[in-house]
């Protein structure tokens, strides 16, 4: 995929991020308790599913450096389409493709076929937001960018949760 | 009713556990070609009602396979891959072995086109290229033409229907037309309009109008003025001018993936991202140089995913191929309304 830069190269980009509070885990509602009754997916059960995704320089989470916020996820389980916006930590961050794609894969891999998923940058906060908007909206360039071993295993790396 | 226009004949799952990328007839209209995500391609024709496979040529590529085009003999098949290869299938019987593999393109190769001669074909990639191919009795394929007049990704080729004319569309948004000069390919006009990624291009079966779609939403109908046209259109020198003369928007939800003119009856059918086959008839007695087109087809969840492709039969009116992310492809039965 072009204008992922991989290679990082030493120092990095946002040395000293702001790390925000992860919140609480989900209760369970009584609703969903009941069998009888058909589970909707909403905003959190999606935010839940992107939360714990790696930041690819930091040994941090998309939530704890506000990358991904619970406000930012739409989701209509009737029409089957789930829309995330992220923020990059800072404006020329050149991490911000492969933190989307990271999102996307995940939100792929999780959801049933059905759900149309769109990930874009928040409005506003990164210089390249609709060159990155585009290649993540640009099915067959991710679908080649899944085929790339390195490429993958980074995204891998990503989506594999704390050690 | 809309809907009974058009009717399922049946749903196939063409390469199961994968996408299915795209669908190509042969020129009889007998085999239908598909290929996917699975690297394969699988070569379609039908048993009495039911359409079987016939081969798999699995051999090919290591990686995806996203486009497929026949030979205007129909002897040839290629394959445009990820694997930044394009390869020449030869027809044997009810066999296909592979007689070339044409290398060059730096990375994925999106798509590939014979002209009707049958002795040119291009090839275009995500390295912005297009590439123009001669062809010799030999089963010989020499590079004549690396056109580099695209910024970004060429998404899709096809040549003119009975001209040496070649079309390209291109993540930069435009759509670029060549002809030969010398020995050389040039691209003599880009067409500007679309607001993001054209991802496919069909001629009419004049060649005179030209249809792309593009992740816009949008379908826009292009069309040939030739210097001198008594519409007053300005021509630069002897080439033609190719200017919108329609756009339909407010149909689509999401990216249009394909676009298919039918060559027998004038039907333009879309593949779209909204999971939707879309149909639309020029309305009679419609304004050549502003034409209007009726949506008569709205078939919404055609497939469960992304549809991709819709191929027209070039030999059964109203025969129409899709397929989509899902893996599956589907026959359908068109039948213009009668009050259209």
């Amino acid at each position: 995929m072009v204008g992922v830069c991989l290679a990082g190269g030493g120092a990095l980009e946002n040395a000293n991020p702001l790390i925000y509070r992860r919140q609480g885990e989900r209760p369970v509602t009584a609703r969903e308790e009941d069998d009888e009754l058909p589970d909707a997916i909403d905003d959190r059960e999606i935010f839940d599913l992107i939360r714990s995704i790696n930041d690819p320089e930091h040994p941090l989470t998309l939530e704890e450096l506000n990358v991904v916020e619970q406000v930012r996820v739409k989701v209509n389980d009737a029409e089957s389409t789930v829309s995330v916006e992220f923020t990059p930590t800072i404006p020329h961050c050149s991490m911000a493709t492969l933190i989307g794609l990271s999102v996307k894969v995940k939100l792929i891999r999780s959801l049933p076929e059905r759900f149309k998923v769109d990930v874009h940058i928040t409005p506003g906060t990164h210089a390249s937001e609709h060159a990155v908007n585009k290649q993540l909206a640009d099915k067959e360039r991710v679908a080649a960018a899944l085929e790339n071993n390195h490429l993958l295993e980074v995204v891998n790396q990503c989506l594999s949760g704390r050690p | 009713m809309m809907k009974d226009s058009l009717t399922l004949l049946s749903r196939i799952p063409a390469h199961p556990d994968s996408r299915c990328w795209f669908l190509a007839w042969n020129p009889t209209g007998s085999l239908l070609a598909s290929c996917g995500g699975d690297c394969s391609i699988r070569i379609w024709g039908k048993e009495g009602d039911t359409w079987v496979c016939k081969s798999v040529l699995g051999e090919g590529h290591q990686r995806t396979i996203r486009k497929v085009a026949w030979s205007p003999c129909g002897n040839y098949l290629a394959s445009a891959s990820f694997d930044a290869t394009t390869c020449i299938w030869k027809k044997n019987h009810e066999d296909f072995e592979c007689a070339a593999t044409l290398e060059g393109h730096e990375n994925e190769v999106k798509s590939v086109s014979w002209a009707p001669s049958g002795s040119l074909l291009a090839t275009c990639s995500r390295d912005k290229t297009v590439w123009v191919w001669e062809v010799d009795e030999e089963d010989e394929y020499e590079c004549m033409s690396v056109l580099n007049s695209h910024t970004q990704d060429v998404k899709h080729v096809v040549w003119h229907p009975n001209q040496e004319l070649l079309a390209s569309a291109s993540y930069d948004d435009t759509v670029k037309l060549y002809r030969e000069e010398e020995d050389d390919w040039v691209c003599f006009t880009t067409l500007e309009g679309h607001e993001s990624t054209v991802w496919s291009l069909a001629f009419d079966h004049s060649g005179e109008r030209l249809a792309s779609c593009s992740d816009d939403k949008t379908v826009r109908i292009w069309r040939q003025y030739k210097p001198g046209n008594e519409q007053g259109v300005v021509c630069n020198g002897t080439d033609p001018t190719w200017k919108c003369i329609c756009t339909l928007s407010g149909f689509h939800t999401r990216t249009i993936y394909d676009v298919a003119w039918c060559q027998l009856t004038g039907a333009l059918a879309t593949a779209c991202g909204d999971d939707a086959i879309r149909i639309f008839e020029e309305e009679l007695h419609s304004d050549p140089h502003q034409p209007t087109f009726t949506l008569t087809v709205h078939m919404a969840r055609a497939h469960s995913q992304d549809v991709n492709c819709v191929a027209w039969n070039p030999k059964e009116p109203g025969l129409l191929a899709s397929c989509s992310d899902d893996g599956e492809m589907a026959f359908w039965k068109y039948q213009r309304p009668e009050v259209c």
